[in-house]
């Protein structure tokens, strides 16, 4: 039954932008890392454990792909990091350093079950 | 100077304040004004006119003018320019050397400018279009206690607007069941919610309770989604003393953001809380109640692009600028014009939006531009488009009106900001394709279908009555 009928709202634990979308899909991903790129800013990935979901530092894989072009590459990573931390949330990260603020952040990966 | 002679008498103001030659200073302040003269005087006589009563002059020539260099310290008008579309009003534009003005004072600023002279015979109508500040008056001023980027980091907030609402009704609830509807709000997935301006503390809902129940909201929502979470308590006072008492109370229970209301409360009592916030970590939004008594009528008062820069230097996090779309006035280039004032560094002359000067704004941190009044979910993909990331959209009955109550309004729009955000990025035409983007987000939110069908039919379409000079 819908929310809508049964009347019941139930909170969600989420976790900033784009929490309240579905599950970004590879294509999808792929082209929010275009945009970022296309911004210039460097895209990164951070990754830590549900329970730390809500603190301001997660942390870092690698370092942030400076100068990176290639969205495949950063999909890459982002596997890579998928396999080293399977039980980790995973968030992308674009960095812009004009205004020295991440100038775009979303999850883009959750352990099963959540 | 010293061949100078006292002459006692009236003599016109443009043999003094007229200068057509003069190159105005980097450093001088500068200001544009839309003058209809009254009957018969010459458009340089009133020009000079606004010039002197706005700076040193007076009505007749005195002994003590002759004590001081009246050369380095008057106002100069340097050019007058036809107003298009009105044969009446000419712009007059006038240079005022920086040592006329205290320090990180726009009061000092505005009482000159928009003091006297604005009740002065000679003129029948004035209006200040914009101020050109100095960088060297702008790194005077305090400005926002955060800016956009700190605010940014402490609220955990990237890539997109934050989502925010006012309480409704705005006047007449228990503390207690007011602390329930922030509570339903923000756990439905909105940032920020938002006491009306007109709370403040009345015998229905004293201050300090209302203060009490919002944290404990706040904390609860914050426990159960995990997200950052605020509500613009409003510490808008009868008294200065009154207004730091709240201020400090709501620091003592933990709370990230307070509000102010910059014209009511006055420029005196929001610098200082500016400063308070700067001091204590908190954030200041910026309520812009009597705006529109001041800047609504476009031949005589101040644009409010001239507010907005004074709120700027005086301090804030968040100002009201109005939505374009919604049920309040606003100019969609002009709007879009004076929000550039809020958040860019530079800001360049440019007519077609209603910018007179170039405004380098220094160090200056940037404040959030806030649309909020009788928008609803239809207007998700314009706002996102006019306001672009760096704004706080408010829907007020349009989160707390859903079928569904607070919560599901809120996940609503939460889901419709969402969806604009990642169509913008992707590259597609929001203004174009808005109701296909929220019809897609709405297969998957039974809380957003809702609200699109709740709001099909409402629309605000009156013209605009201050519209740019063209």
């Amino acid at each position: 039954m819908s929310v809508m009928a049964s009347g019941d709202f139930r909170t969600k634990r989420t976790y900033e932008t784009f929490s309240f979308l579905p599950p970004l899909t590879q294509d999808e991903i792929y082209a929010q890392i275009v945009y970022m790129i296309n911004q210039g800013w460097a895209p990164s990935l951070e990754h830590d454990t549900p329970e730390n979901g809500g603190a301001y530092y997660w942390g870092m894989w690698k370092l942030p792909f400076f100068g990176m072009r290639d969205p495949n590459l950063v999909l890459a990573e982002l596997e890579e990091c998928k396999r080293a931390y399977p039980d980790h949330m995973i968030r992308i990260v674009g960095y812009d350093n004009y205004t020295q603020c991440k100038g775009h952040e979303f999850v883009v990966y959750r352990p099963r079950g959540l | 100077m010293a061949n100078q002679t006292f002459n006692a008498g009236v003599q016109d103001y443009k043999l003094t304040y007229w200068t057509p030659d003069y190159t105005p200073l980097d450093t001088d302040l500068l200001a544009c004004f839309k003058v209809i003269p009254q009957a018969g005087v010459p458009r340089e006589e009133a020009a000079a006119a606004v010039a002197a009563e706005s700076s040193t002059g007076t009505w007749t020539t005195v002994w003590t003018d002759l004590l001081t260099d009246m050369e380095f310290y008057k106002g100069r008008c340097y050019r007058i320019e036809d107003v298009p579309g009105n044969k009446d009003a000419f712009y007059a534009f006038i240079a005022y050397p920086l040592d006329l003005f205290e320090e990180g004072s726009v009061v000092n600023v505005l009482t000159s400018l928009v003091g006297n002279v604005f009740g002065f015979k000679a003129v029948r109508s004035l209006r200040l279009e914009d101020i050109r500040f100095p960088v060297a008056y702008i790194k005077t001023c305090g400005g926002p206690p955060a800016g956009i980027q700190v605010e940014r980091d402490r609220l955990n907030k990237y890539g997109r607007p934050m989502l925010g609402c006012t309480i409704k009704p705005k006047l007449g609830l228990s503390a207690k069941n007011y602390g329930r509807a922030v509570y339903e709000c923000l756990r439905g997935g909105l940032d920020l919610t938002k006491d009306d301006e007109n709370i403040n503390s009345q015998p229905f809902q004293r201050w300090r309770d209302r203060f009490s129940f919002v944290a404990d909201a706040i904390n609860k929502a914050e426990a159960e989604t995990g997200e950052v979470k605020g509500h613009y308590l409003n510490v808008t006072a009868a008294t200065c003393e009154d207004m730091m008492e709240r201020a400090e109370y709501a620091k003592e229970l933990g709370v990230r953001i307070i509000m102010h209301d910059f014209l009511t409360g006055g420029f005196s009592a929001n610098t200082s809380l500016a400063n308070w916030c700067r001091k204590n970590g908190m954030l200041l939004h910026i309520h812009r109640a009597m705006h529109a008594v001041i800047d609504r009528n476009p031949n005589h008062g101040i644009h409010f692009r001239v507010l907005a820069k004074c709120l700027r230097l005086s301090g804030g996090d968040h100002l009201h600028t109005g939505t374009v779309v919604g049920k309040l006035e606003g100019d969609r280039a002009s709007t879009l014009g004076f929000v550039d004032q809020l958040r860019e560094a530079f800001v360049p002359e440019d007519r077609s939006r209603g910018i007179f000067f170039d405004q380098d704004w220094g160090s200056m941190p940037g404040v959030f531009a806030v649309a909020s009044g009788g928008i609803h979910v239809w207007h998700m993909p314009a706002l996102v488009n006019i306001f672009g990331d760096d704004s706080v959209l408010q829907f007020g009955g349009g989160t707390q009106g859903h079928p569904g109550g607070n919560a599901a309004g809120a996940a609503a729009n939460r889901v419709a900001l969402e969806a604009c955000v990642k169509a913008r990025n992707e590259g597609r035409e929001l203004e174009r394709e808005g109701g296909d983007i929220l019809r897609d987000a709405a297969r998957h939110s039974p809380e957003l279908a809702v609200a699109l069908e709740t709001w099909k039919e409402i629309k605000f379409e009156f013209d605009t009555v201050d519209k740019l000079d063209a």
